[in-house]
């Protein structure tokens, strides 16, 4: 067990450095780098918590999909971050009252937080044992679908949403762009291609 | 001490002697993976290929791997040079690292875990970062627009794969690659494995692959003719190398799960006298290098295909087919009550 | 638990051992190689010239929205694994409430389709 704890220690700092890192580093795209590895570190973490799945779906989705769109906007969307950064102290005061707050708040909550006694019993699904041969993946697909079908359903709503939403906002249709209808060449026949014109000497067409 | 040697030490070194022993020959493989490649390519338009180096050649990759460790390392200068020489590390560690859960024979894997299709899922979701910083790092124009059409074609054609891979679990009833090679096998032999059941699924898969890994006729990040050498155009010596080890190591992983999700993994064809002769082992890696020899002949005839083809290909009909195969796949499984126990 | 992890210390090894051959393949040509620079060797590949400007530049939005598709259908995926996996336990209740889900998400692929957001140019 005790390599299982210096892997934790190990991966929860190298988060924690990573974390540091997203905020204080210089360039953005460095930034978004070191979120990645924040978010592979704490994959590991959730592995070291036996939950592989989920590990493995942080790295899928998070790594693998929000992060490429992340680093798509940064690398490539050409903002001015000195400026951005030499404004930043304008909001220097705003900003820190309201991180003030929120620690505040998060203190309040941490000091007066009580679980109710029997809160474990309450779990609709309580966790099978580790050793039933019951894996992740099966252990979640035995609830998602029916005892919480609802919020799985909201979940595809908000995905359809989503969906539209970045459609309409970010779809431009741009005029005189010629595209390829497969539909239309296969359709096409020897009327309708060609023209047979019949040429007077002497006349041109 | 000697009683932590004995619990950690030896455990820790005897993994790491497994490790070896399997990425040694692993890139020993991949350098003839690269000649076979370059072999059939001359073959299919009746040149010779390599044929200087060693007899038939047959060392050319040495001799390019010697030649490009002798090379200077050019870093252009306007290059972010840390995130620069980052990409082609990154590259080459997700793709070895993809080979730590595949099985080549019944129990002869480096780690069995419970996940691992999505582990492979995750790592080919992943290589797109070795591209994409490439690209930008080097900061100039063809890598930029190599690294955003790789990107971009990456990340459509995991959407179906993903599909397919989903396909091929309702049927297996796991997410263990071993499982899946197991429950493949059956008194049919070689029409029990899923490549008959998800014939479409297969070839889907693997045009899929073949986009996935920037494969002719998928290569348009690095057309040379449009792009030089698109998001590598920075790169000499041995970085230069070690994007290409990736890129075909990653093409090896794409066969070798081409083999346990759709061909039985190791099991032999027909379970009779002279094939089940032949060790488990031998089966997997004759699959394998089969799936490479049609992908490296789909490089040598097949003509390259136009960026918005491509896109099309993979939104507009490999993602509803097989969306739709795996609602036909769910219905039939549930429907015939032929779901996996 | 335990045999859980046991699992997974082969992958951490294995990644190192990766990160090894990967470090020593990115220092031996600065051990062995020539390294003689200079402005011409060391400016961007380009037709000769010298870069006017920057490469990184602004791109076309629809690679944005290929983005966002994307992690969209990720996401529907990364649903579909516990479910196939699953599927067994779960009886016709649970088919058909994916069979919902697809169908919700089939209206925005449609939607996507008939908008045109999955046309190149």
């Amino acid at each position: 067990m005790i390599v299982a704890t210096i892997a934790f220690y190990l991966f929860a700092a190298v988060t924690i450095a990573a974390a540091f890192m997203v905020i204080s580093a210089r360039n953005p795209v460095h930034s978004v780098l070191f979120l990645i590895l924040a978010f592979f570190s704490s994959a590991w973490l959730f592995v070291l918590m036996g939950a592989e799945f989920v590990a493995m779906i942080l790295v899928i989705v998070y790594v693998g999909a929000v992060a490429v769109l992340f680093l798509f906007v940064v690398m490539m969307l050409d903002i001015d971050f000195k400026s951005l950064r030499s404004e930043m102290l304008n909001y220097l005061p705003l900003g820190g009252m309201i991180g003030i707050i929120l620690l505040l708040e998060l203190g309040l909550v941490a000091s007066t937080w009580v679980f109710a006694p029997d809160a474990a019993s309450l779990a609709a699904a309580p966790a099978p044992a580790a050793d039933s041969g019951v894996t992740n993946a099966e252990a979640l697909g035995r609830v998602i679908y029916t005892q919480y079908v609802y919020y799985f359903q909201a979940a595809g709503m908000i995905l359809l949403v989503a969906m539209v939403g970045a459609i309409v906002l970010t779809l431009r249709k741009r005029e005189g762009v010629k595209r390829q209808v497969i539909a239309d060449q296969v359709a096409r026949t020897p009327q309708t291609g060609v023209e047979v014109k019949k040429v007077e000497p002497g006349q041109g067409i | 001490m000697a009683e932590i040697f004995w619990e950690y030490g030896l455990p820790g070194l005897i993994m790491a002697g497994q490790s070896l022993l399997l990425m040694v020959p692993l890139l020993v493989l991949i350098a003839f993976i690269l000649y076979a490649d370059r072999k059939v390519w001359a073959a299919v338009q009746l040149r010779r290929g390599p044929n200087v180096v060693g007899p038939f050649g047959l060392l050319q990759s040495f001799a390019d791997l010697a030649k490009f460790i002798f090379k200077e390392v050019v870093v252009p200068a306007g290059a972010n040079k840390g995130v620069f020489l980052l990409a082609p590390f990154v590259s080459v560690v997700l793709a070895l690292s993809s080979w730590a859960v595949i099985p080549m024979s019944d129990g002869v894997v480096i780690a069995d875990i419970n996940v691992g299709i999505l582990y492979l899922f995750a790592l080919s979701s992943l290589s797109v970062y070795g591209i994409i910083m490439a690209g930008w790092a080097s900061n100039s124009k063809y890598p930029f627009l190599g690294a955003l059409r790789s990107a971009a074609q990456m990340v459509s054609y995991e959407v179906s794969i993903g599909f397919v891979i989903v396909c091929v679990l309702m049927t297996a009833g796991t997410l263990n690659l071993s499982e899946i090679v197991r429950a493949q096998d059956g008194n049919w032999g070689l029409f029990n494995w899923y490549w008959l059941w998800h014939l479409p699924m297969f070839v889907i898969f693997f045009i899929s692959a073949l986009a996935e890994t920037n494969r002719p006729p998928f290569d348009l990040p690095e057309a040379e003719s449009e792009l030089v050498a698109g998001y590598a155009v920075e790169y000499s010596s041995t970085p230069y190398m070690m994007m290409f080890m990736a890129e075909y190591v990653a093409i090896l992983t794409m066969c070798a799960l081409m083999t346990i999700l759709f061909l039985g993994g190791w099991l032999p064809p027909v379970d009779v006298a002279p094939f089940n002769w032949i060790p488990p082992f031998f089966w997997f890696w004759i699959k394998t290098l089969f799936i490479f020899f049609l992908i490296a002949m789909v490089k040598a005839f097949v003509p390259r295909y136009r960026y918005d083809q491509l896109m099309r290909l993979g939104w507009k009909v490999f993602l509803p087919i097989s969306l739709f195969w795996v609602v036909l796949t769910a219905g039939v499984l549930v429907g015939f009550d032929l779901l996996p126990a | 638990m335990e045999e859980l992890l046991s699992e997974y210390l082969p992958i951490l090894i294995f990644m190192g051992i990766a990160a090894v051959i990967g470090i020593a393949l990115l220092v031996l040509p600065y051990l062995v190689a020539p390294s003689k620079p200079d402005t011409e060797k060391l400016s961007a590949y380009e037709c000769g010239f010298d870069a006017f400007d920057d490469a990184r530049m602004k791109f076309d939005v629809r690679f944005y929205l290929v983005a966002i598709l994307f992690i969209i259908f990720d996401l529907e995926v990364a649903f579909l694994f516990p479910w196939a996996v699953a599927l067994g336990d779960i009886g016709m209740f649970g088919f058909w409430s994916m069979m919902i889900f697809l169908a919700i998400l089939t209206i925005g692929f449609a939607y996507e389709w008939k908008k045109g957001a999955l046309e190149w140019e």
